[in-house]
């Protein structure tokens, strides 16, 4: 296999194989490196008993081949530099590609925002729940609980139903009339409108609650029911799953290893130009990396990319319009489901933050006053490598985030092998 | 009424001094200028080592000191052990030479041949013929521990000023940045930290890279350091490495070392790690499946002779300095804040202060 492209491509979501798309036309060669099994990122999941459905059966066919393109599935990228390079590893072992130019498309992943019990065997993220069950992990007959913000709980209802669970109710913390707002404005983005439709039948079945949130998962050794506060009013409603949806946050951690300069919020996105463009030569970023915005606007992005990759200017440029219309649906769900105040109140002291060293918000919040609250207390010092408790500390302690940012811009990206990382190539795997 | 003392840096040689200070009448401030343990301390492994060299007497008393304090539990005090790791046989005189060093100053210690060694820590590479288990040594965190010192500082009657930084030092005492005058003794603990209070002392940074493996089962219960790593540390070469390996309570294990002078750039070096960690292969194979969750720098606070500054700063009455420990700062912490309280109390110390005088930088040709 070749490991120098003309292009590079991290990640083969929307706007990843959209930049791939275009750059393979234009005669380039591409090396597209994604994390998972199949194409099509975390919005094109497969339900994997099912022979892949038509689109990712398309899609694997199309990237067979296209000429010019060269597929990594299940190559996880654990360092870069920006010459630019990337050191993955996959089941095969590691491997470090250069290439002309590249294109950042990760993606994004959920936010985590924890409250009492939310560690309690039963307890997923809503969309980790939808992956699970596409996957073919059994949740038919469980009764589920959805809660949280934003239209991904909808799409996660659709598909669990489909699977067979029972969903008891969809707990949406937006108010009732931010939610008819943002439903009164899907006509401008038809194409959404169409896809909400598709919804209803899901949406009409399951209780479907506004201005409520789940403000603690009850349970003693795994989750029994979930206490339910709708304005005041609390209510128990016992349940085998929870699965809960505080929106996404960008994955931008090899631009941050890159050095790409980040946007100063709390979850930080890699700035772009009207190009695509980052901050260095030769490296841009398409999708929700830049923001998130939605799968329309990540597919155009990644578009712009690939034009602007090859120096067709004026293409790029001309999808500026499309950009800005699908921008706006990504601004109006980020503006209709804002997590509201009392969510980020929910975790008490004896909460747990960080899973993987067992810290408490009471730790952090005693810590905070005698040191760094990293170097004492080990807050996102484990394996998930801060990407949980770091991104929920920015919610509940806005203060906390600008003292543990820097860790996202040293390698490893993720666990490597430490052969990987001294250059030693691993052994192949026994036939 | 109590002597003021003003102590400048909040990493473990001031937090010691802090402690110690306070707890012997004096009334102390510390002053420090970010938070406690951002330099060498909260960078380095915490390994409590007697070293076989000019710092033999200083490590070997720390150790004492190390074991006296009652809550070492708190300070994540674990008796590890250090083995030290004959390559090839030529290897081995160097280690029976090291244990008779170490005897004369009543530290244990016991070689261990090929058999013996394997026994111990069997994840070693076959081929390494034989070791030294030094006993007594161990490991700490030295965030936790700095901590530890810092309250007992503070129950003694201590201050802290955190976020502060000492413009100048000026007679009699120092001139804080926002222009507050604070009056007292001064020992200047600052480390490899810019800017230098004392520009009369030499100190270079030396950077070193760390890796931190995921939690895994291991069988690795000593801290494991090649026999030849001391000549990295004396050694003046651009860039060196040396297998220092330390288990973590868990099942992580920490691993070094690199030493690089003249670099100030705290990135990771990639091409430096894959040489640190080629090194640590050689004596551990099996760490080549273990997976780094992460790696970071630092700088170790580093003098001309290899040794610290300990004393009264000449020139400057009133001021002293504590600061240059280069990569054994958190084992000889609480020695130097006992050779140093004794100083300024005009007591007989335990040990000999010469070869850490100060004036020693001055004077040089």
């Amino acid at each position: 296999m070749p490991e120098h492209f003309d292009v590079l491509i991290l990640g083969a979501g929307p706007a990843g194989l959209a930049a791939a798309e275009i750059l393979a036309r234009a005669g380039r060669t591409v090396g597209l490196v994604d994390e998972q099994a199949q194409p099509g990122g975390q919005f094109g999941r497969e339900r994997i008993r099912q022979r892949p459905g038509r689109s990712g059966r398309k899609l694997l066919e199309w990237l067979q081949h296209r000429n010019g393109i060269t597929y990594f599935p299940g190559h996880r990228v654990v360092d870069c530099d920006p010459h630019p390079a990337l050191v993955t590893e996959s089941t095969r072992g590691s491997t470090r590609l250069t290439g002309g130019a590249l294109i950042l498309a990760p993606g994004a992943r959920e936010l985590v925002l924890p409250f009492p019990g939310w560690t309690l065997p039963g307890v997923f993220c809503a969309g980790g729940l939808q992956a699970l069950a596409k996957s073919g992990w059994p949740v038919r007959g469980r009764r589920i609980v959805l809660a949280g913000s934003g239209p991904l709980l909808v799409a996660s209802a659709h598909t669990l139903r489909h699977e067979g669970a029972e969903i008891l109710a969809i707990i949406e913390q937006a108010a009732r009339g931010s939610v008819a707002r943002f439903l009164a404005g899907l006509p401008t983005w038809p194409a959404k409108a169409l896809q909400t439709l598709g919804y209803l039948p899901t949406w009409a079945r399951i209780p479907y609650e506004t201005g409520a949130f789940v403000a603690e998962a009850l349970g003693e050794e795994r989750l029994e029911a979930v206490r339910i506060v709708e304005r005041g009013r609390t209510r128990i409603v016992p349940c085998d799953l929870l699965g809960t949806g505080f929106g996404l946050i960008p994955n931008v951690e090899a631009a941050a290893r890159l050095g790409c300069v980040l946007t100063p919020t709390p979850h930080p996105s890699v700035r772009v130009d009207g190009l695509q463009a980052t901050s260095l030569p030769g490296i841009y970023a398409a999708g929700e990396v830049t923001g998130i915005g939605g799968v329309e606007r990540a597919q155009i992005e990644g578009a712009i990319a690939g034009y602007a990759a090859v120096g067709n200017l004026p293409k790029a440029r001309a999808l500026a319009p499309k950009l800005a219309h699908w921008a706006r649906f990504g601004e109006a769900v980020n503006r209709h489901f804002a997590l509201r105040d009392p969510l980020r109140a929910l975790a008490r002291p004896d909460t747990v933050i960080c899973r993987c060293e067992d810290v408490t918000l009471g730790e952090i919040d005693s810590a905070g006053g005698q040191g760094s609250v990293k170097l004492l207390t080990r807050l996102g010092m484990g394996p998930c490598q801060g990407r949980i408790c770091l991104a929920a500390l920015a919610e509940l302690r806005p203060g906390y985030g600008t003292v543990t940012g820097s860790q996202a811009a040293r390698p490893p990206l993720f666990p490597a092998r430490l052969g990987t990382l001294a250059g030693e190539p691993a052994p192949e795997p026994h036939p | 009424m109590n002597p003021h003392l003003i102590v400048i840096g909040g990493g473990i040689v001031g937090a010691a001094l802090a402690a110690t200070a306070a707890e012997s009448e004096f009334g102390v401030t510390l002053i420090e200028s970010a938070l406690p343990s951002m330099g060498a301390t909260g960078a380095g492994m915490g390994h409590l080592v007697v070293l076989d060299d000019a710092l033999l007497a200083l490590s070997a008393r720390s150790l004492e000191l190390w074991r006296e304090i009652q809550d070492r539990a708190g300070t994540g005090y674990r008796n590890t052990g250090t083995i030290w790791i004959a390559e090839t046989e030529a290897d081995l005189p160097g280690l029976r030479q090291q244990s008779l060093d170490l005897a004369a100053c009543a530290v244990a210690s016991r070689l261990l041949d090929h058999r013996e060694l394997h026994a111990l820590e069997p994840e070693l590479a076959h081929d390494l013929p034989g070791g030294l288990l030094v006993p007594g040594d161990a490991t700490v965190y030295a965030p936790k521990a700095v901590a530890h010192l810092l309250d007992r500082a503070r129950r003694a009657g201590g201050r802290l000023l955190l976020g502060q930084t000492v413009a100048t030092l000026t007679e009699g005492g120092i001139r804080l940045a926002g222009g507050e005058r604070l009056a007292g003794l001064v020992v200047v603990a600052t480390g490899a930290s810019v800017p230098r209070l004392l520009p009369e002392l030499p100190i270079t940074p030396r950077k070193g890279h760390l890796v931190v493996t995921e939690r895994a089962a291991t069988t690795i219960h000593h801290q494991l350091v090649e026999a030849g790593y001391l000549k990295g540390v004396h050694g003046t070469d651009e860039a060196s490495v040396a297998m220092n390996v330390q288990p973590r309570p868990g099942g992580q294990l920490l691993i070094g070392s690199s030493r690089e002078s003249g670099n100030c750039d705290p990135g990771v070096s990639d091409p430096l790690v894959a040489r640190m960690l080629m090194r640590a292969f050689r004596f551990l194979p099996s760490l080549r499946e273990r997976r780094a969750i992460r790696i970071w720098t630092g700088f170790r606070p580093a003098t001309p002779d290899g040794l610290p500054y300990i004393g009264q700063v000449p020139g400057r009455p009133g001021v002293w300095a504590a600061l240059g420990h280069e990569g054994l700062g958190i084992t000889t912490a609480l020695g130097t804040a006992e050779l140093l309280v004794d100083l300024l109390r005009n007591r007989p110390t335990r040990l000999d202060p010469a070869p850490f005088d100060p004036a020693r930088a001055l004077f040089a040709s």
